[in-house]
């Protein structure tokens, strides 16, 4: 890959940047989860590892959260952008060579960010936690870059129309530029107080309500029509999606905040904001839903739709979840506990990875022109990342109840934490079957690139048999 | 390109974003701003100076150029004993807080007694200040403000320094530093509930207690206690520094992290922590080959320890 870095742009093969970013996904999903699995073994064993400052808990957290939402999800989204953006306009995309370099920038940018965070080197805010210098290089070398290219591409489109993807990707990749400069202005000109504490979780939510969840959904709005051949169920569901994403989602920002010292207008207005997640929400899962009309054996035959649809299916427990437990009635009880853990975990290694892995899935075998190498992997990779999630969100949920009425019934704080610590046993064995089934992802993967069936020119990878 | 729904529906976007934005920003950074600091917010800020994360005062987060809390017993102009007075000593060069670098974020009255009776804007960071606050009362209400008391009483940072012992000093402001780059904040909050908890940890924080921090580590996941009023609640050094260096030796069921490299490699009587030989010795004990664990080190005065220590005592 990097010999494209310096060839010209007509020189360069259609995807590679897809293909680079693909590869990049795959390995910043295995370090994130492998951290994560590590820092689980800490909580569950705190003598697992003591005396090295780099290897403590609270050095190792951050990176973790980080390695996952800015290397493997955002990496995968980029390379579904790649790929998708200009097949959706019958196009080519605007600047591989621009692709090929943001890829790069992006990894070496990631990498340096994360070895500072490391060392320790923070702002201190979660979810910003990179210092001011690296959130300029991610708005300004990773974000706009990428945001140009998928711009630039839907202009030079081919196509009268534009698919429903392309808006979420388009207004996304805007949405998200604008809330990495916002959501970091206390940092580049030291805002201080509430109006940090605020804005800091101003960022965590729209980072996830304005980037995470609509470029996710948008992926599956591209992959369920396309290889189960069924057209989307209503573009005009996808509106309602689409535009109630932009004004419900980008709101509620407060409810992260309910306990602490804000406006209470503020907080009254973003649960009110909050429990109307659930209008995107729901078309988002019954547009996909309904567009599966017919067709449901593959979501037992066919990777990319089991993954897919598993995915959608998971954003129902999600959206329910995030709607009401914000409210005050039932945030009092759960806010700051494992409950909060086991959704965040919902959310983006639940409903959002497995919507990007059939992306990183089908798109790696469209662009190789190769068949997936071997479908009993990619059905282990697919078990072992459901039943590992599926333990660890069980697992944190119950101990976030716990935790719970332990605050609420004023029960010693310890004799809590003894409570806990089955439930920290398993979600460490749960995060270690995701990273475990991640490693596997990559060499099935790496095999598909080296020896998968070739695609022969007009067939689509799925209308392939499998020879293993 | 030419469809002309795509103009209406780009400047659609534009009103649904922008108003969203101006609900979200605008409207509560109006709010927020009106709030007058509270005594709280005064002594935090001036007790963490600048910033508790990153900074340029600080890039590799040491620990740096930040102030130090005292007590001070005797007027360090004149001699004469005084009543204990917490101050904050900004000695040259050190950055200040936000609230005495602009202090509209004070709010109206606080910010108006500080110039006039604090006389705040006769300080300089290049030439370092000490600081402590007072209260007046104003319309039948307590209004905190900032003294500048190298104006108004003389106490010059150096003269200071050297007026107080060595136990009234806290190294709050580098304490602060290492809670953000331990990551303590991944576990404990520093904001009580607005439930029940402050039957448990303490009174919930009010609007005017964070004016001038940043951050302010709020903490979102409460894996361990509140420690908002810590200091409230434990205030013995010495389980502190047991705490610390091995938190199952004072709390055997305990999963924090052990704290023991921010010891440095000498002790407070400059004798090399043997570390290896501690652990050996720990793990006979945890065993239950021996009677008692061994024996903590004093934590030395320029540690990183002993700087946390000093700042989980203050969080009364």
């Amino acid at each position: 890959m990097f010999k494209y870095l310096f060839a010209k742009n007509e020189d360069i093969p259609a995807g590679a940047a897809a293909v680079f970013f693909g590869f990049s996904a795959i390995v910043w999903f295995i370090v994130g989860t492998g951290l994560g699995s590590f820092n689980a073994a800490k909580l569950a064993f705190p003598d697992f590892i003591y005396g090295v400052e780099m290897l403590a808990f609270g050095h190792m957290r951050q990176v973790h959260v980080l390695a996952v939402i800015l290397g493997w999800i955002s990496m995968a989204f980029a390379m579904a952008m790649m790929y998708i953006t200009p097949a959706l306009g019958n196009t080519k995309l605007w600047s591989e060579k621009l692709g090929v370099w943001n890829c790069f920038l992006w990894n070496v940018g990631l990498a340096l960010g994360l070895f500072l965070l490391w060392m320790g080197v923070t702002s201190g805010r979660e979810y910003s936690d990179l210092p001011w210098f690296i959130d300029l290089v991610v708005i300004f070398g990773v974000l706009f870059p990428l945001g140009l290219n998928v711009w630039m591409t839907i202009k030079t489109r081919r196509t009268q129309g534009i698919y429903t993807t392309n808006w979420f990707f388009g207004a996304a990749t805007f949405m998200v530029m604008i809330v990495f400069l916002v959501g970091n202005s206390p940092e580049f000109f030291s805002l201080t107080g509430l109006t940090e504490a605020y804005l800091t979780w101003w960022f965590a939510h729209n980072v996830l309500g304005l980037w995470i969840t609509p470029v996710a959904a948008a992926i599956s709005y591209y992959i369920v029509p396309k290889v189960t051949g069924n057209p989307l169920y209503s573009h005009r569901i996808g509106h309602l999606h689409f535009w109630s994403v932009v004004v419900f989602y980008s709101t509620p920002a407060a409810h992260h905040l309910m306990s602490a010292p804000l406006p209470e207008w503020l907080k009254s207005f973003a649960s009110v904001e909050g429990v109307l997640i659930l209008v995107p929400a729901i078309a988002f899962v019954s547009n996909l839903l309904l567009t599966m009309t017919g067709k449901w054996k593959m979501f037992v035959e066919n990777v990319e739709i089991k993954f897919t649809i598993s995915g959608v299916l998971m954003a129902i427990p999600l959206n329910m979840q995030g709607g009401f437990q914000q409210t005050r009635a039932i945030n009092w009880y759960i806010h700051g506990t494992g409950w909060i853990v086991a959704h965040a975990h919902l959310a983006l290694l639940g409903f959002s990875t497995f919507l990007e892995a059939a992306a990183v899935y089908y798109g790696l075998q469209t662009l190789l022109r190769r068949k997936l190498y071997s479908l009993a992997l990619a059905n282990f990779h697919f078990w072992m990342l459901l039943i590992g999630f599926t333990t660890y969100w069980i697992s944190m949920t119950i101990a976030g109840l716990i935790q719970g009425a332990g605050k609420i019934y004023e029960v010693p704080y310890i004799d809590v934490v003894i409570a806990e610590h089955p439930y920290m046993i398993a979600r460490w064995v749960g995060g270690t079957m995701v990273f475990l089934g991640n490693c596997v992802w990559l060499f099935n993967m790496w095999k598909t690139a080296r020896a998968g069936t070739v695609i022969p020119a007009g067939r689509l990878p799925h209308e392939l048999a499998y020879e293993r | 390109m030419a469809f002309r729904e795509y103009k209406i529906g780009a400047r659609m976007f534009g009103l649904a974003f922008g108003t969203s934005m101006f609900i979200t920003l605008y409207m509560p950074a109006v709010d927020i701003s009106n709030v007058s600091v509270t005594a709280t917010g005064l002594h935090r800020q001036l007790s963490f100076g600048r910033m508790g994360g990153f900074g340029y005062e600080d890039m590799l987060l040491q620990g740096i150029n930040k102030p130090v809390s005292v007590v001070i017993k005797t007027d360090p102009q004149s001699g004469a004993a005084i009543e204990p007075t917490r101050a904050y000593v900004y000695e040259a060069g050190v950055p200040f807080p936000n609230g005495l670098r602009h202090p509209r974020i004070l709010g109206k009255g606080p910010e108006a007694l500080s110039m006039s009776k604090g006389r705040i804007s006769e300080s300089s960071e290049s030439n370092g200040a000490v600081f402590i606050v007072r209260e007046v009362e104003q319309n039948g209400e307590m209004v905190p403000y900032i003294e500048n008391a190298t104006a108004v009483r003389g106490w010059a940072p150096s003269a200071t320094l050297a007026k107080v012992s060595e136990a009234d000093r806290y190294h709050v402001g580098k304490g602060k530093i290492m809670f953000v780059r331990e990551g303590c904040w991944w576990c404990h909050t520093l904001l009580p509930e607005e439930t029940q908890d402050w039957q448990y940890f303490g009174a919930p924080p009010m609007l005017g207690d964070f004016n001038g921090e940043n951050p302010t580590a709020f903490g979102s996941d409460r894996k361990a206690p509140d420690l908002t009023h810590v200091g409230s609640r434990n205030s013995s050094r010495e389980w502190m520094t047991l705490h610390f260096f091995n938190p199952r030796l004072v709390q055997p069921h305990s999963i924090m992290p052990r704290y023991d490299y921010l010891w440095g490699d000498v002790d407070a009587n400059g004798n090399k922590i043997n570390f290896k030989d501690w652990y050996a010795s720990y793990d006979e004990y945890s065993a239950g080959k021996r009677v008692y664990p061994p024996e903590v080190p004093e934590p030395s005065k320029d540690s990183e320890a002993r700087a946390l220590i000093d700042f989980v005592l203050n969080l009364k």
